[in-house]
């Protein structure tokens, strides 16, 4: 597996920014302080637990809240004094918010009202719209005989049809279930690369994030801890929180010794004294205590003595869970109290291993991330 | 899987019956009875009694009267619950709890003691007893209603509904008009008829702040003196009995349609795995 290059990508210009926004509801600090820019056409996602003020910071672009301090622009322009109904951002609500006594077409078109659009002109846009989100012919249907997919695609159609510049989209596939949600995901990542709009996303799920994503800000407590890419924020989380709430990450305890020409020395129990390159430590950290973080998947079980490794350790498993596609190994390390999971993708004629077996796991030194 | 109840409470519930509706179901026997006097056996059948009321010339006034006050009274406590509800159950403010207690209050007041402290007041204050009088103190026992009723339809409503409204260009004004009231429209009905029926037929409030002009119910009350007239009131109520069950029909059908409409749709519903591909 190779390691991302150290990011050096021009930044696309800017369509919202945000500059020291703070947010609270009565003695509550949502928003402490958040900095951002997202660029023109860009899949945006702000990813974090409940609570971490991602819905808030949206609503705040959308012009639903005002924050209390802070700069947002959109599209160069100051946002801070703009009504909602006057700014370039339309929202697909996580509850939909489908007007429920309009039918489908009358929902789409409810914006165009405005416009002072004709009959024609009003009916062909709303058919053009419908046609995109793959809903032709539901013109006359009621919103209350509409499935949650169907809702969703209606809320999309009537955010889409006012050419947003930017679409903000508050958890919108928390919804539905699995399978409806895998491909509404691999949809809206379609329209977004069609349409060219930039897209901001607000999750809690991951997943969601990784695979839709261009970039991603990962937000905790009303703070971002990280703006990255996709596998810039899997591969090299800058803190154990950032690499837990991404994934399964396992943590060794280390010694920063300090920075030389080759990169970045390390020193621990388990796997010695070693040297690491430098985009391995994604946030400058002092010498001394540090930790070390792997994913299991970039582990593995050395299944023969000649199976070679950077590091290799003799550990017993403690816990097997046989998931179909993978087998997750836990394991304890001799020394000390740590556990680490090993994740084996299961092949043909590759043995399960089942508790209390000794085996022998390795992992390369690329595969190794110095954090906080 | 509906299990029949014991006899003892069917008999119960069949005893609970009678004794809260025959006194109604009299009624209208005896407005066709062809007798002045309200005892069996019955005489025959009549339609007099309805002719009889058609001359009844203070009667009409009496009626105008009320009509005005009821329509008045709920169209105002009506605008009244819309402004409180919408307060309620969009906005926290300083003293909400208390101020929604007091618009409650007169719901709970024996109404003796309203529309004596009304009379007391009005009086003090130098105004002479009119129609107005009583329009002011239906308002008074009416807008607890109208806020309940109106606080559940406006309760209901999903927020983002309003927000979805303005993120799509609508102004708050366009945003009233096009989705606020439509999906309130049940409510706003229900609270004007509950308004009307109840203003109808209050009589103790309208006794003490009526002028010279009486409404229905203190009108009939002033006919109970003449025996011979009896018959007469009996074929008035029976009128104004057919005439609460339509408005109560009424009531019910468009209650009902608020609930559908905002409770049920307005809000997040997850039609989980339905979708029709």
């Amino acid at each position: 597996m190779a390691s991302p290059a150290p990011e050096k990508q021009t930044n696309p210009p800017s369509m919202v920014m945000l500059s020291g926004i703070r947010k609270s509801f009565t003695d509550v600090e949502v928003v402490k302080g958040v900095d951002l820019n997202i660029g023109v056409g860009e899949f945006f996602s702000l990813l974090g637990p409940s609570g971490c003020g991602k819905t808030t910071l949206l609503r705040m672009i959308a012009g639903f809240e005002s924050a209390n301090e802070g700069i947002i622009a959109i599209n160069g322009e100051n946002m801070n004094k703009v009504d909602a109904n006057e700014r370039p951002t339309n929202m697909v609500f996580q509850s939909y918010a489908i007007f429920p006594h309009l039918n489908v077409a009358q929902n789409v078109a409810y914006g165009l009202k405005k416009q002072g659009l004709s009959k024609e002109e009003t009916k062909k846009r709303v058919d053009e719209m419908l046609q995109l989100v793959d809903l032709d012919g539901y013109q006359e249907r009621p919103s209350y005989a509409l499935s949650g997919g169907q809702r969703q695609r209606v809320a999309l159609a009537r955010a889409l049809i006012m050419q947003p510049k930017v679409l903000l989209l508050d958890e919108p596939l928390s919804a539905l279930d699995k399978k409806l949600r895998e491909h509404m995901q691999q949809e809206l990542r379609r329209l977004q690369r069609t349409l060219g709009i930039t897209f901001i996303l607000v999750t809690h799920d991951q997943e969601e994030a990784l695979i839709m994503s261009d970039r991603i800000a990962v937000m905790f407590d009303g703070k971002i801890a990280q703006v990255g890419t996709p596998r810039e924020i899997y591969e090299r989380p800058v803190s154990q929180r950032v690499a837990s709430f991404i994934g399964v990450m396992n943590f060794l305890k280390g010694d920063l010794i300090g920075k030389t020409e080759k990169g970045i020395s390390i020193a621990s129990d388990v796997f010695g004294k070693i040297t690491l390159d430098a985009n391995q430590m994604p946030s400058p950290l002092e010498p001394g205590a540090v930790t070390i973080g792997i994913r299991p998947e970039m582990m593995s079980v050395l299944y023969r003595d000649t199976d070679t490794a950077d590091n290799r350790l003799n550990v017993k498993v403690t816990s097997v869970d046989y998931y179909g596609d993978m087998t997750f190994y836990s394991v304890a390390i001799p020394k000390s109290n740590d556990q680490v999971s090993v994740c084996m993708r299961n092949t043909v004629g590759r043995h399960v291993y089942q508790i209390d077996d000794e085996i022998t796991i390795g992992w390369s030194n690329a595969s190794m991330v110095i954090l906080r | 899987m509906t299990k029949r109840a014991p006899l003892s409470l069917l008999i119960f519930v069949v005893i609970y019956l009678v004794f809260l509706y025959a006194p109604v179901v009299l009624l209208p026997i005896f407005a066709f009875n062809d007798s002045a006097i309200i005892a069996f056996p019955l005489e025959g059948f009549t339609m007099r009694w309805f002719w009889a009321l058609g001359e009844e010339e203070s009667l009409f006034r009496a009626l105008k009267n009320s009509l005005i006050i009821a329509v008045s009274a709920s169209i105002l406590s009506t605008c009244f619950g819309v402004l409180t509800a919408r307060a309620i159950a969009r906005h926290e403010f300083l003293g909400k709890r208390p101020i929604f207690g007091l618009i409650m209050a007169p719901l709970f007041l024996p109404e003796i003691i309203i529309g004596v402290s009304i009379l007391i007041v009005l009086l003090q204050l130098g105004f002479s007893l009119s129609i107005w009088t009583v329009i002011a103190g239906h308002v008074l026992i009416i807008t607890p209603f109208s806020v309940s009723i109106l606080t559940t339809a406006f309760g209901n409503m999903d927020k983002s509904l309003e927000e979805a409204s303005l993120d799509l260009g609508e102004n708050r004004f366009g945003t009233f008009r096009r989705v606020i009231l439509p999906l309130v429209a049940p409510g706003l009905i229900s609270s004007l008829l509950i308004g009307f029926t109840i203003s109808l037929d209050e009589f103790v409030i309208a006794f003490f702040l009526t002028g010279t002009d009486p409404t229905l119910p203190v009108y009939i009350w002033s006919m109970l003196r003449f025996p011979s007239k009896l018959p007469t009131v009996m074929a008035l109520g029976f009128v104004l009995l057919v005439m609460s069950l339509v408005l109560l029909s009424l009531f019910e059908y468009f209650r009902r349609r608020s609930e559908k409409l905002t409770g049920g749709y307005g809000k997040t519903q997850h039609h989980v795995g339905q979708e029709g591909e």
